[in-house]
């Protein structure tokens, strides 16, 4: 059985967020780009060059792209023949998020519920950290990341239909969410649909369904079409960059699907705003 | 078609009467930061009949929570956040004498009419960016709530900050003139 250093895990971890917050990704930055070109609104073709600009000092500079640097969410798949020693997993990530947050001078933005306090004191800064764990083959740690910004979380939703909405349902539903957001989750946006599945299952896949490359195709043909059609619709809004007016609202449409119960149909709508912050590494 | 305008803060009457929904205005002067939390506690302060930590006569108000500041900067990132969570409490503050408010978002209907009431404008700022809109701001300093972290009221130097006027003070809105011209139906 493979053995990996706890320290090596939290030193990772500190090194993505830190990282990421100024960096946006390769795959972002190209959709950002199409977008710019194939944009027909000269006031949100003005507002995506100061994106693109914004974009260049971040990473010159190193200064987070977004000052909302998010709660940190993880998907981490464990190889079964490889194990932490020194600690858990789960406390190597947390430990390593805290480190970036902190070291990185990034926005902890976690906090209690009701009282709206922030957690700092009790907990640790921008704790806890948002982890999903999966057991895989191999010997292996594969870890997914980004930051979640409050704005396009806050647009999401999610519903179990009758079997019967299909797919014209779906197309409505998400069209529905997108259109009613308008400017609040900072467009263009990533569209992250999870289909199928129970209630959970299809929102954690609407939120994993972000950390794909924007611009990969996916690969259930179905699917894929799909998205190609919602994609359509959803740019026939008329949003634009930050709500101005315009023709690219949404960069792209992510579905993740999965088999469900023969009485539903449940779907879950996450965004991400255009500082699509994400990244993966193995250990 | 919209203009550009460079203005000085505090805003008069004059200065937010020429302004239209989709003109771009390039702010100089102090502008206050206040999120969710502190704007409560300023209008419970109002409602206390009490006075507040500054003065909100001709004031720009910018939703904002930024990031820590790097060793010898003014302050980090800071892009405005969405504005839809203060709408609550910024009619009252309209009022009061607030002329201007940045942010990101829609805003209610409570808040147009304000706009239109008391002649005040609700500016748009680029969501998102947060280290170019945090470099025209030359200083900043807490003046109230420290507690808050980075929902603190901070007073704020700015030079040329980049707006756009999504709410004028004769009840346009640019979200919906903009996404109208560019909706297939
Ligand atoms: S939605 Fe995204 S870009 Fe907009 S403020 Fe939040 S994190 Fe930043």
């Amino acid at each position: 059985m493979r053995e990996i250093a706890y320290e090596e895990i939290v030193k990772n971890v500190r090194d993505i967020i830190v990282y990421s917050a100024s960096h946006l990704p390769e795959d972002a930055l190209d959709a950002m780009k199409k977008a710019y070109e194939n944009e027909k609104s000269p006031v949100s073709k003005e507002v995506l060059k100061q994106l693109l600009e914004n974009a260049q000092i971040a990473s010159s500079e190193a200064r987070p792209l977004c000052q909302d640097t998010g709660l940190a969410v993880f998907f981490v798949k464990v190889g079964a023949d490889v194990r932490v020693v020194g600690g858990l997993l789960k406390d190597a990530i947390n430990e390593g998020t805290e480190k970036g947050y902190r070291e990185g001078y990034l926005r902890a933005s976690t906090c209690e519920p009701f009282s709206r306090l922030n957690l700092k004191d009790t907990v640790g800064y921008n704790l806890p950290a948002i982890i999903h764990f999966d057991i895989v083959e191999g010997d292996k740690i594969e870890i997914e990341y980004a930051a979640k910004g409050g704005g396009s979380e806050n647009v999401s939703r999610a519903k179990v239909f009758p079997p019967a909405a299909g797919k014209e349902g779906v197309i409505e539903y998400v069209k529905e969410c997108i259109s009613d957001a308008g400017p609040n989750p900072c467009p263009p946006l990533t569209v992250g649909v999870g289909i199928g599945g129970t209630f959970e299952k299809a929102a954690i896949s609407s939120k994993h369904a972000l950390f794909r490359n924007i611009g990969s195709v996916n690969e259930d043909p179905e699917m894929a079409e799909l998205e190609g059609v919602i994609l359509k619709e959803l740019n026939k809004l008329g949003i634009g960059t930050m709500g101005m007016g315009g023709t690219e609202t949404v960069l792209a449409v992510h579905i993740e699907a999965n088999p469900c119960h023969i009485a539903s149909l449940p779907v879950s709508v996450n965004v991400q705003c255009h500082s699509s912050r994400h990244t993966h590494i193995t250990i | 078609m919209s203009k550009t305008y460079h203005l000085t803060t505090p805003l008069s009457d004059e200065d937010v009467a020429k302004l239209e929904s989709g003109d771009i205005v390039y702010l100089n002067g102090t502008i206050y930061t206040a999120r969710d939390a502190a704007h409560k506690r300023l209008v419970d302060l109002l409602d206390e009949g009490k006075e507040l930590p500054f003065d909100l006569k001709g004031a720009i108000i910018y939703f904002v929570g930024p990031t820590p500041p790097k060793p010898g900067d003014p302050i980090g990132s800071a892009g405005p956040t969405t504005s839809y969570r203060m709408d609550s409490y910024s009619p009252r503050l309209i009022a009061e004498g607030l002329k201007g408010m940045i942010g990101k978002g829609k805003r209610n209907q409570e808040v147009k009419d304000a706009c239109v009431k008391y002649k005040a404008v609700y500016f748009g700022a680029t969501g998102g960016a947060g280290a170019l809109l945090g470099k025209q701001i030359k200083s900043a300093e807490v003046i109230a709530y420290e507690e808050l972290g980075p929902e603190a009221v901070r007073k704020l130097e700015v030079v040329d900050f980049p707006v756009t006027v999504v709410n004028d003070a004769y009840g346009r809105d640019l979200y919906q003139i903009g996404r109208e011209q560019y909706e297939v139906k």
